[in-house]
């Protein structure tokens, strides 16, 4: 999870075509640039793989190795499926619910969004297209405490106003952390959306449309069915960083919108706990696994001869 | 020949500038008429609007000015989906999504030709292009020839009234290219469709146009059949670009109204036909003669001199044997090179000449044209 921000960013980056380059370097160079990227790849790695160890860990404290068990693993498997679990598992398990429900829909709406975006600045042909393309990159790079701060007065400014006219008081919750992630999300989808949209041959369009179909018709039968993988890429590419987000969604988090992150920062001030290692883990597994299947289908050649 | 299906009319297309650029005028003030029926190719260098014009009758780009009729209709604001016209793509264009035999149906979807009648159709479509057994595959799994047959199916299953085909066989290898041009040819007799063919080949124009229209820079230079392409080339890039031409610069000294007399940089004055009347206006042109058109005789043979014959001294710099011909450079004076290429037969074979021998150059005057440089 801590490493959310940077996986985001590079993605983004390489996506948007911003890929660094160095130039061509002596021997002594290469050799270098091995031994710095290894070192990178260690501090990058290490932590990570202790806590996979430690989540085979057969005690409670983390420090020392006691043997391998699958005993913390059983234990959240079994209060997922309803049976006895630990308190704490329980309490662990309903924030992992609350993290798929703002996932679901913050997917949902940030794929919808995302895709109508990349539509307009790949089709359409206005005024000011190119700074509107540019700005779509601002939330992947505005760092994510900004964007925290910044959406929580936003509601703050929103909620004190309607207050003053209709006299109710909203307060924060599942909608508030919603719309923060799908500002940051639209970003991804709509970038990975619009690569693929460049990428179309766009003598296909005009096959159709040699062919009889009008706009409408060619969208439906040619150009969305061909955008699919990438929507689809998108989607879960928003999926997983709903998921893993913390800073966002600490800030505009209200009571009882727990989501799994932000659970899993409760306790570690208490303890690193093997639970924690365990759920890290099985959410380190989704997100390497969805972004691979997203990477995948952003790849997947198109229909180009 | 029978009606106009397609005409242009002064018609200009100027792409608007890109950063720091002038607009490029893609197309500059090109009128044709298309027959119906009529076999018809487009003919031209890389960049010299060949694509540009195929699109604009298609739909895709419309004419900065002009016109562009088909069936005596102005296709102004008519959208590509509603013109009588289809097109085969240079990389075909294929719905990657698709079987073939959807790709093939999908026209008739959108016509809404009644279900059954439309299957019948898109199969003998595919019957037609000899593929109806891969019509459940998907485009990727063809190879460059069939995705090629089933690009023309498609187009061809909606009865077009005009075929717009843009370079379709230029992405094949030389085998292949040659048979299609043929099939491609008798299946045009055979439907009676119009089709307008457009590519840079200019042997593939020549075996399967019945007319030609050399373009360049925009322009169309010349509309002709082959052999009038050949024979009497409009101008010089004509005359260069169709077949192998040997160009011999010099004045004009003296002109009937048929011929003229032109003095070549070496002083040797030489007899040809005007291409034009308008080379009579300036002094500096060239003079244009086939290379199988030149006849080598043995310097020492008596020739009988008659009007129509010019006559001069050479000497062979090298030969080349190719086959059907053998083909000479023979030097007709202070650097001026001409190409001569001779048939093989029995007879030319025992005249054979050799290196550095020096000969009688011949040719009929009709055979040589004056064209502006
Ligand atoms: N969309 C466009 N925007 C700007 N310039 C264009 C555009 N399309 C074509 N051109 C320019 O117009 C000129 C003619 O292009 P066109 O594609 O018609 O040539 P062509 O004869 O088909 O050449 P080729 O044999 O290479 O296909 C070229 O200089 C090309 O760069
Ligand atoms: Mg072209």
């Amino acid at each position: 999870m801590a490493n959310s921000v940077i996986n985001r960013s590079t993605l983004a980056l390489e996506r948007a075509g911003i890929r660094r380059r160095y130039p061509a370097t002596t021997g002594i160079g290469k050799t270098g640039f091995w031994f710095i990227s290894l070192a990178g790849y260690f501090f990058l790695w290490a932590p990570i793989v202790l806590l996979v160890v430690f989540s085979f860990n057969d005690a409670r404290t983390v420090n020392s190795w006691h043997g391998f068990t699958f005993k913390w693993y059983e234990n959240i498997l079994t209060g997922a499926a309803g049976g006895e679990a630990s308190f704490a598992t329980d309490l662990m398990l309903s924030s992992l619910g609350n993290s798929l429900f703002v996932g679901f829909a913050a997917t949902f709406i940030s794929t919808l969004l995302g895709t109508m975006v990349a539509l307009s600045l790949a089709r359409g042909n206005y005024p000011g297209k190119r700074y509107i393309e540019g700005l779509l990159l601002l939330p992947v790079i505005i760092p994510e405490i900004t964007q925290g701060v910044s959406l929580a007065m936003f509601f703050k400014i929103v909620f004190d106003f309607i207050e003053q006219s209709s006299g109710t008081r909203a307060l924060p919750g599942f909608g508030t952390i919603i719309i923060g992630h799908v500002v940051f999300n639209i970003s991804y989808v709509a970038v990975v959306v619009r690569a693929r949209l460049a990428d179309m041959n766009p003598r296909l369009e005009e096959a159709a449309n040699d062919l009889g179909a009008n706009g409408w018709q060619t969208f439906w039968r040619i150009t969305f069915p061909l955008m699919i993988p990438g929507i689809l890429a998108g989607a879960l590419l928003a999926f997983t960083l709903s998921l893993d987000d913390f800073v966002v969604t600490f800030f505009l988090s209200g009571i009882g919108t727990t989501t799994l992150p932000v659970f899993v920062y409760g306790l570690l001030k208490v303890s690193v706990t093997p639970d924690i290692n365990a759920i890290s883990t099985l959410m380190l597994i989704i997100s390497t696994v969805l972004i691979g299947i997203s990477l995948l289908l952003q790849n997947r050649s198109l229909g180009r001869s | 020949m029978s009606e106009v299906k397609v005409r242009l009319r002064n018609v200009v297309k100027e792409f608007p500038a890109r950063r720091g650029d002038k607009p490029v005028r893609a197309v500059d003030n090109i009128s044709l008429d298309i027959y119906d029926g009529e076999f018809f190719a487009m003919l031209g260098p890389s960049g010299c609007g060949k694509t540009t014009t195929l699109r604009m009758i298609a739909g895709f780009e419309q004419p900065s000015s002009g016109e562009i009729l088909i069936d005596g209709e102005p296709m102004q604001g008519v959208p590509a989906y509603h013109r009588p016209v289809n097109t085969v793509f240079q990389d075909y264009a294929l719905f990657p999504h698709m079987t073939i035999f959807q790709n093939v149906m999908f026209g008739l979807e959108m016509a809404r030709v009644d279900k059954k009648e439309a299957r019948d159709r898109a199969m003998s479509a595919l019957e037609m292009v000899r593929l109806p057994h891969i019509a459940q595959r998907k485009p990727r799994e063809l190879s460059g020839g069939q995705q090629q047959r089933v690009a023309l199916a498609r187009a061809l299953v909606k009865q077009p009234s005009v075929l717009l085909l843009d370079e379709p066989l230029g992405a094949l290898d030389l085998k292949l290219r040659r048979e299609m041009q043929l099939e491609l040819k008798t299946m045009q007799q055979e439907l009676g469709i119009t089709f307008v063919f457009v590519t840079h080949d200019q042997e593939e124009a020549m075996t399967m146009a019945n007319r030609i229209a050399v373009m360049d820079g925009g322009h169309v230079l010349q509309v002709g059949r082959s052999d009038e392409i050949y024979e009497t080339p409009a101008n010089r890039f004509v005359a260069d670009f169709i077949g192998e031409t040997n160009f011999l610069s010099g004045q004009l000294v003296a002109h009937s109204n048929k011929s003229g007399t032109v003095r070549l940089d070496n002083e040797t004055l030489i007899q040809a036909l005007l291409s034009h009347q308008d080379v009579v206006d300036s002094g500096e042109v060239v003079v244009a003669i086939r290379p199988e058109r030149i006849m080598l005789r043995a310097y020492d043979e008596v020739i009988e001199s008659t009007d129509n014959l010019n006559i001069i001294n050479g000497q062979v710099r090298q030969v080349y044997y190719i086959g059907t011909d053998t083909r000479y450079i023979v030097r007709i004076g202070n650097d001026i090179d001409l190409t001569v290429r001779v048939q093989n037969t029995e007879y030319q074979k025992s005249l054979a000449f050799r290196e550095m021998q020096t000969v009688k150059v011949l040719w009929d005057t009709t055979n040589a044209r004056i064209l502006t440089d």
